[in-house]
């Protein structure tokens, strides 16, 4: 912490995540206020939504739904689990979960980075829209569904139809791939892709241990861009 | 037989066409064979449905004293958001503008829109593409769409709208997502929505990070929160069951809930969706109200109506069934320059007449409005059409006070049903009104 930061503490079993969230909100530029702990989440619903301000707010436990939504500057720590929808829309900033995330994490995001200890369940990085999202463990069925940019990394396998009517986005899957959607297709690995990966492994602090040659990448073949009636079938 | 006696010619019947296989069909038919794709179009549905138009009002008699149509007041003020929101939205008149999306749309156009409804008191609507300055700078009340897509979506805009509008869907298409083709993803359509230039853009038709009732209210709680709770939540539903989303839409939080009906119009779907899929808009207005009321939140969670709002008369008649306000969309393009004959040679070079051109999707409006072409935009001159926008806007209002005083209300708002008869059974059954001259609403009590 900064010489002179301050470190707020906010226990949810006697406030609200209202309060919490106007606090947070409340952070005027400048403000020392750049620690916050955030104790007995409990599951609860849009914790440290909406933040616009350059804090750290590490949150001793699990969250519920949209945990860091719309996140710009914060960087957040869930110890524990995620709820659906974690870092939704988020446009910079961080957030790391160090347990599982449920369904939706990183929904179309346009920034910021994701980073999933655990697993992450259906629809990861669904409509991502730049953000970079990390997953050590693997992720469930339409992950990167309709995905628009950024990245999505997978330390583990992918679910059914991964990519499903990708755009632009870079899928990077180290496990198997149940089936790809729609659209997408593997790709060849070239070096600027596996430098990418390198500063998707610094960002997850894995950088050195893994080898970015075991990945297979993965994106959009193109195909389905304009309507055509050879390709009906294929949607 | 004489060869000289020439055979009677035998009566023929003229040429009859199916009502079945009528023009229209067999030139889709025709079509459809010769590209193998669906046809695409924007507008709403075209067939002819039980409408406003079906209804009539009866003014006053001894038992109704009506107003001075020049002397007595008939206020017009609606009140949106009154539920949740620190700051619900005060607006002049009970008509509003319709979400349209830039990249649908010019930035001239969205311009003229916000300078029409400014002038009013009345309030805009974004849509599937995000904010542009050219809209929020003109509107001094703009509506800020949550759509599946999130094109654009941030937060820095969600706190600069003066509410939101989730949009489970739209009359034209429920169950549909949005469309915009090639032609119009020029480089600023594609930058706001992160996408490729020139890509057939197919949105998503369900919400990404959410799915039924029990989600979508802690949805409406973290947008609340990313708000402060200060804006109004709308939540907007194509008519399809107007009674159980109303309802559902109630329970998830909502402080104001817009039903679309099928005569609302979409940049570009796909016309067998346009035509086939939901109700009209008359026939969601009663049980939308009958919703609330059974909730006990008739007036305190407003009820806008869109779908086909083309007048004063249609504007009294939907608040008189129960509605807060209405929204319109495909009228105030036609006033702003929609579809206007003076374009008449260029539609027929499009291959189609003015009052029928409908492929907004192509990007090659002759009026500036529907087009991405920065030539054809320049056609529209914002504050002149915004201009127009705001004299349609004022005449709706006059006619609906005009109304609303011959039935002896004081406001716009205290028309009811009881003001309202019909004239099909189809309409008095939909607007639950009695057929006119009795007193038999069918489907209710069966008496004549």
């Amino acid at each position: 912490m900064n010489a002179g930061a301050q470190s707020n503490a906010f226990d949810l079993s006697h406030s609200t995540v209202r309060e919490l969230n106007a606090a947070l909100h409340g952070l005027k530029q400048g403000s020392n206020a750049l620690f916050w702990r955030i104790t007995h989440p409990g599951g609860l619903h849009a914790i440290a939504a909406g933040v616009d301000a350059p804090v750290t707010i590490e949150v001793d436990g699990p969250v519920g739904y949209y945990c860091g939504g719309m996140n710009k500057q914060a960087t957040i720590l869930v110890k524990g689990s995620a709820g659906v929808g974690v870092a939704e829309n988020m446009m910079s900033g961080l957030v790391h979960v160090e347990g599982d995330a449920s369904q939706a994490a990183g929904a179309t995001a346009h920034g910021g980075s994701l980073i999933i200890d655990g697993n992450a369940a259906a629809r990861c990085g669904i409509s991502m829209k730049g953000i970079d999202i990390v997953v050590k463990g693997s992720v469930g069925h339409m992950s990167a569904f309709m995905a628009q940019a950024g990245t999505l990394t997978v330390f583990g396998d992918a679910g059914e139809a991964l990519g499903d009517s990708i755009y632009e986005a870079r899928l990077y899957v180290r496990g198997s791939v149940k089936s790809l959607g729609a659209d997408c297709i593997e790709k060849e690995m070239r070096d600027e892709h596996k430098q990418q990966l390198f500063e998707r492994f610094k960002l997850a602090g894995v950088d050195g241990q893994i080898d970015p040659s075991e990945f297979k990448r993965y994106g959009s073949a193109r195909n389905l861009y304009h309507f055509h009636v050879d390709n009906a079938s294929n949607y | 037989m004489n060869e000289h006696v020439k055979a009677p010619v035998a009566p023929r019947t003229l040429p009859r066409e199916s009502a079945t296989f009528d023009a229209y069909t067999l030139s889709e038919i025709r079509r459809a064979a010769a590209t193998g794709i669906y046809d695409i179009r924007g507008a709403g549905a075209k067939r002819k449905v039980p409408h406003f138009d079906d209804l009539l009002f009866l003014g006053a008699s001894i038992s109704r004293y009506p107003l001075e149509g020049y002397r007595e007041r008939c206020g017009t003020e609606v009140v949106l958001g009154t539920r949740f929101a620190k700051k619900p939205i005060e607006l002049k008149i009970p008509i509003t503008i319709a979400g349209m999306s830039f990249g649908s749309l010019s930035g001239p156009a969205k311009e003229a829109l916000g300078r029409g409804a400014s002038q009013m008191g009345t309030s805009t609507t974004t849509g599937d593409g995000g904010m542009t300055q050219e809209e929020r700078g003109h509107s001094k009340t703009l509506v800020y769409q949550y759509l599946p897509s999130r094109y654009g979506m941030n937060p820095d805009d969600i706190r600069k709208a003066d509410a939101i509008e989730v949009v489970i869907g739209q009359g034209a298409k429920p169950g549909g997502g949005g469309m915009l083709l090639g032609q119009k993803i020029s480089p600023r359509v594609a930058k706001m929505r992160t996408l490729p230039e020139g890509i057939d853009q197919r949105s998503a038709c369900r919400h990404p990070d959410w799915t039924g009732p029990d989600d979508l209210e802690i949805k409406i709680e973290e947008l609340r929160e990313i708000t402060d709770w200060e804006k109004p939540i709308y939540v907007k539903v194509g008519a399809s069951r107007p009674y159980y989303d109303t309802a559902l839409a109630v329970k998830a939080g909502a402080d104001v809930v817009v039903v679309d009906g099928m005569q609302g119009g979409t940049a570009a779907t796909q016309e067998v969706f346009i035509e086939n899929v939901g109700i009209p808009t008359l026939a969601c207005i009663r049980n939308a109200v009958r919703a609330l009321q059974d909730l006990g939140m008739h007036r305190k969670v407003q009820l806008i109506v869109s779908g086909g709002i083309r007048n004063g008369a249609d504007v009294a008649k939907a608040l008189a069934l129960g509605a807060d306000a209405v929204a319109i969309g495909t009228a105030a393009l036609v006033a702003l320059g929609d579809n206007d004959p003076k374009w008449e040679s260029e539609y027929e070079a499009l291959g189609t007449r003015a009052g029928a051109y409908d492929d907004w999707h192509e990007g090659r409006d002759p009026a500036g409005i529907t087009t991405q072409d920065a030539e054809l935009m320049k056609r529209l001159d914002p504050v002149m059409a915004g201009r127009r926008l705001a004299n349609y806007l004022a005449v709706m209002t006059l006619e609906a006070q005009t109304i609303a005083r011959a039935c002896g209300k004081s406001h716009v708002h205290n028309l009811e049903p009881e003001d309202l008869v019909a004239l099909t059974l189809e309409s008095a059954a939909m607007a639950q009104v009695p057929l006119a001259g009795t007193n038999w609403v069918p489907g209710q009590d069966g008496r004549f």
